[in-house]
């Protein structure tokens, strides 16, 4: 078992280091493409880390996202960068944990009407404080982070979330979400605080979230409310972790890459109709995959691998 | 302070039957409908185009679109969520998978008034005249909005409680498993239930388009403030539904003319968490869910 966990951990780190090459292909659509990727791959598997096992929706992927890169625009100019993306990483947390804290305590569906208006009452509140404290609406990003910076820092971030979604599905606290997604009455009855294992990953995840937003506003130069805080992407993590298969750690990148790229294409062939074409995509997966490609996988191998006895849903 | 108040239970009669629409989804038909709202602007869009184009008052609009949107209704339930009430093993996976699918039916319903209406706000003028109603100014719109808001609420109430229909929509909300005991047939309870919530959603839809402006993308607002009003309420209760919506319509009012109108939303939520904190179940919920 040990060799293979390096195997993988060599083919791992091989993969880390060609993808980090990409910048210096010289092609700036590649480039940006290869960031969008990166993007959503990191936002699918955080959101999969703590709705895969737990089975709770999250519908509040944009307001973590927006968080961070308001963060961005707000003290971009003042702070020197690793400072201003800590600051986001916290604010993002404290949001989170807020928002766990008094909602995850209870049933399901509290926590997910609350992630349903999270993003709208963070807008709202910006918006206002904005209007009627700075008196600015709208800001602009002017910071010395090129693309090839953007691209480096989202793939040391998605590699960071795939060694923390592995450590956290071999400690304690992942073996505690995957019981409390079975049965959360069972959970409790085993003697595991669930409480402060949904709070904990979901916090975990959110502060990925909240970086993701941080690291790609000088993407954009000009940032307001209503660019930040865009409910699409919640929308699109969301097709993309379903189509993947979320209870897998590796399960939301099989939806990530190739719903970026159809989704490229699409945005840039159908504007129009675009919301309309997603929708059916995800109903399609809904109905049709509700294990996700991972899912079928699983249904398809027969004789289960090392890697995946490993780590079976319970 | 009275205009203040005056404009709250306007208000919150309004979020009271949007509120009672979903309730009855989500508390008989177990179904948490996320694109409640996108109905509700449907409806008033329809509403929009019969007054603009056709020159038909709402309120005989009402009796158009109201059934329409019923059916509209019931052939979603039978057609996109019976397939999920049979796949669920339990009702906590159903709620996940309705959560999903009614999360992806608002981006199609978005999209599609996106693409036929575009972005804009539309609004239409319709009864705005000043009326003079406990020594306060009021619009003639609002005020025969909530009379209908009022009229709809007892109707619905006496059809609930006083009729044969109504006790076996209640027994479904109680236990669906023993109702089938007394020979209540609950899929179609269900279905039907569901398609009730939707042509209230539709009503509420038509009477606030009287009055104030919309946009395809304004569902979602109308979404959240119904879930927030039926949890607060305690789920498929309608005295819950109507005293927090009225409670809501009046905290809302009364931060926007007193603090800041930026903040309502805010106040929404606040309501909503301290409901939560307190009473988990709701103001009239039981105990257990």
């Amino acid at each position: 078992m040990s060799a293979k966990t390096a195997g993988l951990g060599v083919g791992a780190l091989a993969a880390l280091v060609l993808l980090a090459f990409v910048p210096r292909l010289g092609n700036a659509y590649y480039l940006a493409l290869a960031i969008s990727l990166l993007q959503y791959t990191v936002l699918a598997t955080a959101w999969g880390m703590f709705s895969g096992p737990t089975r709770y929706v999250s519908l509040a992927t944009t307001a973590f996202f927006g968080v961070g890169a308001y963060t961005v625009a707000v003290l971009g100019e003042i702070l020197p960068w690793p400072l201003v993306l800590l600051i986001a990483a916290a604010l993002g947390a404290i949001v989170a944990a807020i928002v766990g804290l008094s909602t995850l305590r209870l049933s399901g569906v509290y926590f997910v009407i609350f992630t349903f208006g999270l993003t709208e009452l963070i807008r709202q509140l910006v918006v206002w404080f904005e209007v009627n404290k700075s008196r600015v609406l709208g800001r602009y990003v002017f910071v010395d982070i090129t693309q090839a910076d953007i691209y480096w820092q989202l793939l040391g971030l998605t590699a960071a979330v795939f060694l923390l979604g592995w450590l956290i599905a071999r400690s304690r606290l992942g073996f505690a979400l995957r019981v409390i997604g079975e049965d959360e009455t069972v959970a409790t009855h085993c003697g595991i605080n669930t409480t402060f294992a949904k709070v904990a990953l979901f916090t975990i995840s959110a502060t990925v979230m909240t970086l993701v937003g941080a690291i790609m506003a000088p993407r954009w130069t000009y940032i307001e409310p209503s660019i930040a805080f865009n409910s699409m992407i919640s929308f699109q993590v969301l097709i993309m972790a379903l189509l993947g298969g979320a209870h897998r750690l590796w399960g939301p990148v099989l939806g990530a890459v190739p719903l970026t790229l159809l989704f490229e294409l699409l945005s840039a062939r159908f504007p129009n109709t675009f919301t309309i074409i997603l929708g059916c995509i995800f109903l399609l997966i809904v109905y049709m995959l509700p294990r996700g490609v991972a899912g079928l996988f699983e249904k398809l191998s027969t004789t289960p691998g090392g890697k995946t006895t490993e780590r079976v849903a319970a | 302070m009275t205009i203040a108040i005056l404009t709250g239970l306007m208000l919150g009669g309004m979020y009271a039957l949007i509120a009672m629409g979903l309730t009855l989804q989500y508390g008989v038909a177990r179904i948490m409908n996320l694109s409640y709202g996108e109905f509700l602007i449907a409806a008033a869009f329809a509403s929009h185009w019969l007054f603009t184009g056709w020159a038909i008052s709402p309120f005989v609009g009402l009796a158009v679109v109201v059934p329409l949107a019923f059916v509209l209704n019931f052939a979603i339930y039978k057609l996109l969520l019976t397939p999920l009430v049979r796949r669920a093993p339990n009702r906590d996976a159903l709620e996940v998978d309705s959560i999903l699918a009614t999360f992806g039916l608002t981006f199609v319903i978005q999209g599609s008034m996106l693409a036929l209406f575009g972005g804009a706000y539309y609004s239409y003028s319709f009864l705005a005249f000043p009326v003079q109603f406990v020594g306060e100014t009021v619009a003639a719109n609002r005020l025969a909005a909530l009379g209908i808001t009022i009229l709809l609420g007892l109707a619905l109430y006496l059809a609930l409680t006083r009729t044969r229909a109504g006790t076996a929509v209640r027994a479904v909300a109680v236990d669906p498993f023993a109702a089938q005991l007394v020979a209540i047939n609950v899929p179609q309870a269900s279905a039907l239930t569901f398609a009730l919530g939707g042509a209230l959603a539709a009503a509420a839809g038509v009477l606030i388009s009287t009055f104030l402006t919309f946009s395809a993308s304004s569902g979602v607002v109308f979404t959240m403030k119904a879930l927030i009003v039926v949890v607060m309420g305690g789920v498929g209760n309608m005295l819950g539904c109507l005293v927090a919506g009225l409670a809501l319509g009046l905290s809302e009012a009364l931060v926007a003319s007193y603090v800041d109108p930026g903040l309502t939303l805010a106040v929404n939520f606040a309501l909503f968490l301290a409901v939560l904190l307190v009473k988990p179940a709701g103001l009239f919920g039981r105990a257990t869910r």
